[in-house]
């Protein structure tokens, strides 16, 4: 045993300064890459939001011409669910999946570095796309053909950076497969892991699942573009429908991909600040993976006004209304967790019971848009902006939100600002529902959405949105320096800083030590 | 109660009566002009009700917890962690209230998909950026023209006040009679685009190379817009949707007055040759 205990000793003599992150094959470096590099990604996403919502502050174009706003919208959906969403659960399965399961480090350590060093490399070529001849890719972020076909060198790099971001994020869940499966500690059986490893751990198969889908997609799209076949292209045999049906075969399970780690983390911290264990801790994992599984087979609601057989729309509108039925169960069983507990509401309570809360209101949305002929008017309107901002960014991102409250003092040894994150919360809560409650009633209203421009009825929502989005925008400033503030002069942090908290990253010392657990804990 | 707990039922009142505000016009659909669109319009309406009785008995339940069972007035923890009973209970009324919903949208997909027995079919094509519209059966049959935006770039430049109007006003309205089930084929001369008018309860996606159908009928005279509603590239919010629902008779007249146009306008080719 001293000899293990040697020759983990050595390693921790790793490189210092930039080397030190270029060359890491250490799951807590590079699960802080992954989160500050989501972060700088979500700072240009939330850059060209501004930037829309600013077009949109009133009728008439003003700042952007027509062609550079439907840019700002396509980059803005995918730096947003490519480069900050599905990196920052990356990156928080990397911090925590070792320590919440006893295991010293992730199973592949340098495929590890590999497939977070690809990110930059595609947030770069994303980007940079701003600066080619013929501008960023302007299809939206779902980029149907033909109009995808009709870009310049932009829409290639975008295929590019897909293709790398794609390769990402498989290295990842196959990594976090693997530990799970074999890197638990002795005593851990699937039935007693914590709920955020098991979210992760369907989250990894279904990013197995649907990620060569969507490689295959836009590989069909390039060969589409260049070289002369005719996969999506009527005039040569092809069908434009057919890409749509293998875009949401990927896309559909992509939404769950960014909301079963939420479910996972709000699963977590419910239970610490409500000092009660977890309400029907079985049901949760069945619901976990009925609602992927189901996911799986409901990809064509995206589609209802692209037409298709009675049938067709009745069977995707049945299967989609049914994953109401485990998302309710989840939501009662965390009311149930509250329930008769002992809370206590800092702010990773906070933002998990925003969570809830404004989630609900995302999925009661879900179920309208489900519905095909209520679907048929809401289809592309503002109503499905707001459906899905609510369950992406009251949904997943104030999940990650309470996730860094919850676990910062962990990583950084240091205790956050709890007045200062307090008040992230709330202006968060506020700007949020006042940018995108509104819409709503744009989209039921008739406003289509990618437009630059629109007619005067809808003026005064936009307006009331664009507040609260500039609102919401200025306050994740806040959190910047709350998190800069925590790390640099926090107080200290003890090993447990929540009294509730029953996972085994609570047992370890605060900063966690570089590998987790040497020696693997015993669960009884 | 503490401050906190006053703010959080302040918020979730204030939502309530957003949503309240939902049921009259400015917040909701459109005037339903179709039967299908009233379909529509009505389940809409019952779906909101059923979300708000099922937002109020969760979140009631969840504030009672929050306000009650906080540590900071000395509330103990309890230690239960399951009960099946209650699990099969809150997994089956949601079944059940889905399928009271399913049952109404049900119908009307049917309903929506029955294109048959027309009385006029009228082909809409998508171009970027404008609409074509081609009478292909029935009263008026051989009519055709392009619909564009009518609104002045000046508007849209800030240069001159906007209209009453603005971005949903075409040259050539598409034309109809009152109370006439009028089939519509979409189709696409490009790209991706849709035909959607809300009034009616009908959109459809144009796809080049296919054809897609969907049908209304209107039922009374009047002027409704609507927008194109697939992104369709640069100008995709500039290409509206404008139809006229006229009454039988006056519809004849401009059907009359249609041809007479375009048989002036071949004879004067015809002459010129």
């Amino acid at each position: 045993m001293a000899v293990v205990q040697d020759v983990h000793g050595h390693h921790d003599h790793h490189p210092s300064g930039i080397m030190r992150w270029v060359t890491t094959t250490n799951h807590k470096d590079i699960g802080t890459m992954y989160l500050w590099f989501s972060f700088a990604m979500f700072l240009v996403g939330g850059f060209l939001a501004m930037g829309i919502r600013a077009e949109l502050f009133m009728p008439g174009i003003q700042i952007l011409e027509p062609e550079l706003f439907n840019s700002f919208t396509t980059l803005h959906g995918l730096i947003m669910v490519f480069g900050a969403i599905m990196p920052a659960f990356v990156g928080l399965a990397n911090w925590q999946v070792p320590m919440m399961i006893g295991a010293p480090d992730m199973a592949f350590a340098r495929m590890n570095n590999w497939s977070f060093w690809l990110l930059p490399v595609a947030g770069a070529l994303l980007i940079s796309s701003f600066f080619v001849p013929g501008g960023a890719a302007a299809g939206g972020w779902t980029f149907y053909p033909p109009l995808s076909a009709q870009g310049g060198l932009g829409v290639d790099m975008m295929i590019f950076a897909i293709h790398i971001l794609g390769a990402s994020s498989i290295m990842g869940a196959i990594n976090i497969i693997t530990t799970i499966l074999n890197m638990r500690a002795p005593g851990m059986t699937l039935m007693k892991m914590p709920m955020f490893v098991w979210t992760w751990l369907i989250t990894a198969y279904l990013l197995v699942l649907v990620m060569p889908v969507l490689a295959g997609t836009v590989t069909m799209l390039l060969t589409d573009r260049h070289f002369g076949t005719s996969f999506f292209n009527a005039a040569g045999g092809g069908d434009p429908v057919l890409f749509q049906h293998v875009f949401w075969f990927f896309g559909h399970p992509e939404v769950y991909i960014m909301i079963l780690p939420a479910f996972g983390v709000v699963s977590e911290i419910i239970p610490t600040f409500s000092r009660k264990p977890l309400f029907g801790y079985s049901s949760m994992v069945y619901a976990t993976a009925s609602i992927a599984i189901l996911s799986c087979v409901v990809w064509a609601h995206h589609m209802f006004t692209a037409g298709m057989p009675a049938v067709g729309q009745l069977f995707f509108m049945y299967a989609t209304m049914l994953i109401a039925v485990p998302t309710g169960v989840k939501v009662f069983n965390w009311t149930a967790t509250m329930w008769r507990g002992s809370m206590t509401f800092e702010t990773p309570m906070l933002f998990s019971i925003g969570f809830v809360f404004l989630f609900v209101i995302g999925g009661f949305s879900g179920v309208v848009c489900a519905i095909v002929p209520i679907d048929i008017q809401v289809q592309d309107t503002y109503y499905v902006i707001a459906h899905f901002h609510y369950v992406l960014v009251s949904g997943a991102l104030f999940a990650i939100f309470a996730a860094v409250y919850y676990w910062l003092p962990k990583w950084a040894g240091r205790m956050y600002d709890e007045k200062l994150g307090k008040m992230h919360f709330w202006l968060s809560m506020i700007f949020f529902n006042v940018a995108f409650f509104v819409q709503h009633f744009l989209g039921l209203a008739g406003m289509p959405r990618r437009i630059p421009d629109y007619s005067l009825q809808f003026a005064d929502f936009n307006m009331i949105s664009s507040i609260g989005a500039f609102g919401f925008g200025l306050t994740q400033l806040l959190f910047l320096y709350i998190v800069i503030k925590c790390i640099r002069s926090g107080e200290k942090a003890t090993d447990k800083p929540w009294e509730g908290g029953s996972t085994l990253e609570w047992t370890l010392p605060s900063p966690a030590p570089y590998h987790s657990f040497e020696t693997p804990p015993v669960i009884k | 109660m503490s401050s906190k707990s006053v703010v959080a039922l302040l918020g979730s009142a204030t939502l309530a009566f957003y949503s309240s505000m939902a049921f009259s016009s400015k917040y909701n659909f459109p005037e339903p002009q179709s039967s299908i669109a009233q379909d529509i319009y009505d389940q809409h309406i019952l779906a909101l009700w059923i979300c708000l009785a099922i937002f109020i008995g969760v979140f009631g339940v969840m504030f009672y917890s929050i306000v009650k069972h906080r540590k900071s007035v000395g509330y103990k923890a309890a230690n239960f962690h399951h009960s099946t009973l209650v699990e099969i209970v809150w997994t089956t009324i949601p079944l059940l209230i889905l399928v009271a919903m399913a049952y109404p949208a049900t119908k009307t997909v049917i309903a929506m998909k029955d294109t048959s027995e027309a009385d006029i079919t009228i082909k809409a094509t998508g171009y970027q950026w404008m609409w074509g519209y081609d009478y292909l059966q029935g009263e008026g049959e051989g009519i055709s023209f392009y619909s564009k935006l009518s609104t002045p770039l000046a508007q849209v430049a800030n240069k001159e006040p906007k209209g009453e109007n603005y971005l949903l006003e075409v040259d050539n309205n598409m034309v109809v009679p009152v109370g006439k089930k009028i089939r519509v084929i979409t189709t696409a001369n490009d790209v991706l685009h849709a035909w959607w008018v809300p009034a009616f309860g009908v959109k459809q996606d144009a796809i080049p190379g296919f054809i897609r159908d969907v049908w209304f009928t209107a039922e009374r005279p009047g002027i409704f817009r609507g927008q194109c509603a697939e992104l369709c590239g640069k100008d995709h919010g500039f290409m509206p949707i404008v139809v006229e629902v006229l009454e039988q008779e006056k519809y004849a007249q401009w059907v009359a007055d249609k041809q007479k146009a375009s048989a002036a306008v071949v004879t004067t080719a015809a002459v010129g040759n």
